[in-house]
């Protein structure tokens, strides 16, 4: 079963004095997502990740295309009984009590009257800040406020969660329980769509990623079917600084430390940067393939997009 | 249901921990108890002044309450983005417009209700006994509770499509120009041609609120016709829900930014 789909979703807005001009905050997505799955929704800032999320919640309408979430409209109201989510920086009202702001939601999302505090105080446990919820939001830090988003988000049981940049704002700690956060949701069985510009995270998280760049999407699969797209790389650890420069012609990115040379290089140049060593009549430490990670990709992407996006001004 | 009147307990909620509305009331019931020395200094017409200055006193701040509340009602949660963990749950727009309407309007009927205790409580200091005509008073409080929900569901509609600065100027302005309806009628039956029409057409649109305003008549403990009393109840019930669907109209259709 799908949990999320759009259809050629898009979203324009009109700018200009006379608003004649149309600049595209989404171009045509089309994405699908399967229940039970944790999906990572990349890209820099201004990528459109937010313009998504706010058509999937039906904060603002789109300018084409449809989505379904749980095989629902997205205007249904069966269907957003059944999804949570948490906006990028959250505002909460703050004159109320964490306890009070989440028994407000639960109310707003129907759950009986009768199982309302069990589930706020279970809520406020499961990210850790049930010694606050008596406190006015106001007298929070941005971290706390962040865990009563999450709390809000995850109150009603929802199927679907929707997260906007969740670990934005939190130390290292508040990171972590995140990250344990999502995947206790992905053990229950949930989907968790969440976007973020923090690879390592999605890396560590997510069953499949998409990445958006400029309002399109430029690439969704795993994260492993997506480095393994990637040049291959090894790293080279040889002391003499005199081998950098001729490396570098290799294309290697060298760091120097003292006499000590970390050089990466691209696989298929590793034969003729070993030669040259030899030539040089340095010392060669040791030579590591490097696994690609998905910032590599996600990095090399862009630089192609950047790259054809010259080429098609220069005609 | 359930849904509009948690929005609507939590506008209310809002509106009693806000500070500044304490500091209105204890404006509005100082202003009550210096109408009582007015009126003791106005020999023979002390329950003239107390009344007309302690129902004008709770008129005039819950005019103030409902204006700049009502306009941060919807543009304050957009600004703020508190709309979005709302309506990405299973809250229809309209029921949140209508959630914020009732609760402001449920404020407004409390904090009438408290300076109405204090302007009465005012009355008996001063004649030591309440007589007839003071039922009067109800009916003119009652007319100036239809002036609030009117006010509040004119500043809500602002709220939905314009700054809040612009929304109190707009909704101040109809409430001013509301005042004199009864004068704006006049001109527009004594004018010709485009600017007939033009007067006539405003002299309608605007809220009647000289209509609601009896506070000179029952002052001089003249009745209220129960007639009045039922157009002004018909007519401020039907001008708040045209309002009302004109802010759901409009924010059904808004993208959030």
């Amino acid at each position: 079963m799908l949990a999320i789909e759009t259809f050629a979703l898009e979203k324009s807005y009109s700018v200009g004095f006379w608003r004649k001009r149309r600049v595209a905050g989404l171009k045509p997505l089309n994405l699908s997502v399967e229940a039970g799955e944790v999906f990572g929704y990349l890209g820099p800032n201004g990528a459109g990740k937010t313009t998504t999320l706010k058509l999937l919640m039906g904060l603002i309408f789109p300018s084409g295309g449809s989505a379904r979430i749980l095989e629902m409209a997205i205007a249904d109201p069966r269907m957003k009984s059944q999804i949570g989510f948490l906006p990028e920086q959250p505002f909460f009202y703050d004159y109320l009590t964490a306890a009070e702001l989440l028994d407000y939601y639960a109310r707003l999302s129907g759950v009986p009257a009768r199982e309302r505090t069990k589930r706020v105080q279970t809520a406020l446990a499961r990210v850790g800040i049930s010694q606050s919820a008596r406190t006015q939001l106001r007298k929070l830090s941005k971290g706390m406020l962040q865990r009563v988003g999450i709390a809000q988000a995850v109150l009603h049981d929802p199927k679907v969660v929707f997260l906007d940049e969740p670990m934005s704002g939190l130390d290292p700690l508040g990171r972590r329980e995140v990250r344990d956060l999502i995947q206790s949701l992905k053990e229950e069985g949930k989907t968790v769509f969440f976007s973020t510009h923090i690879l390592s995270d999605a890396e560590a998280l997510c069953d499949r990623v998409a990445i958006l760049h400029k309002g399109e999407l430029r690439g969704v699969g795993a994260v492993n079917e997506l480095t393994a797209r990637t040049e291959s790389k090894v790293e080279i650890l040889f002391q003499g600084v005199q081998g950098v420069t001729l490396l570098s012609a290799l294309g290697a990115e060298c760091h120097a430390t003292g006499e000590m040379v970390r050089a990466i290089i691209p696989e298929n140049r590793q034969d003729e940067a070993l030669e040259a060593l030899r030539r040089l009549g340095l010392r060669l430490i040791s030579l590591t393939p490097v696994r690609a990670t998905l910032e590599d990709y996600f990095i090399e992407r862009l630089k192609k997009d950047e790259k054809a996006e010259k080429v098609e001004v220069g005609r | 249901m359930s849904r509009i009147s948690a929005v609507a307990s939590n506008t209310f909620r809002e509106a009693v921990r806000d500070r500044v509305l304490y500091n209105l009331i204890f404006f509005a019931l100082l202003l009550v108890g210096a109408a009582l020395l007015f009126g003791q200094i106005s020999i023979g017409i002390q329950r003239i002044v107390l009344v007309n200055l302690g129902l004008s006193a709770i008129s005039v701040f819950g005019v103030v309450i409902a204006i700049f509340i009502g306009i941060g009602l919807v543009s304050k949660e957009m600004e703020k983005k508190t709309l979005y963990t709302i309506l990405s749950r299973p809250v229809q727009r309209w029921e949140f417009i209508v959630g914020k309407f009732g609760g402001l309007a449920w404020t407004l009927v409390v904090n009438t209700l408290c300076m109405a205790i204090g302007f009465f409580a005012a009355l008996y200091l001063l004649a030591r006994h309440f007589e007839r005509a003071d039922g009067y008073l109800v009916v003119a409080i009652y007319f100036i509770i239809l002036e609030f929900v009117v006010v509040t569901a004119v500043a809500l509609l602002f709220s939905t499509f314009s700054s809040p600065v612009l929304s109190a100027v707009m909704a101040l302005a109809l409430f001013v120009i509301g005042t004199f309806a009864e004068d704006l009628r006049a001109f527009a039956a004594m004018s010709h041609g485009a600017m007939r029409v033009f007067a006539t057409l405003a002299a309608y649109v605007v809220p009647n609120f000289a209509s609601l305003n009896v506070i000179s008549s029952v002052a001089h403990g003249q009745p209220v016709a129960a007639s009045l009393v039922v157009y002004n109840t018909v007519y401020s019930l039907f001008y708040a829900a045209a309002a009302l669907c004109g802010a759901i109209l409009v924010f059904e259709y808004r993208n959030l930014k």
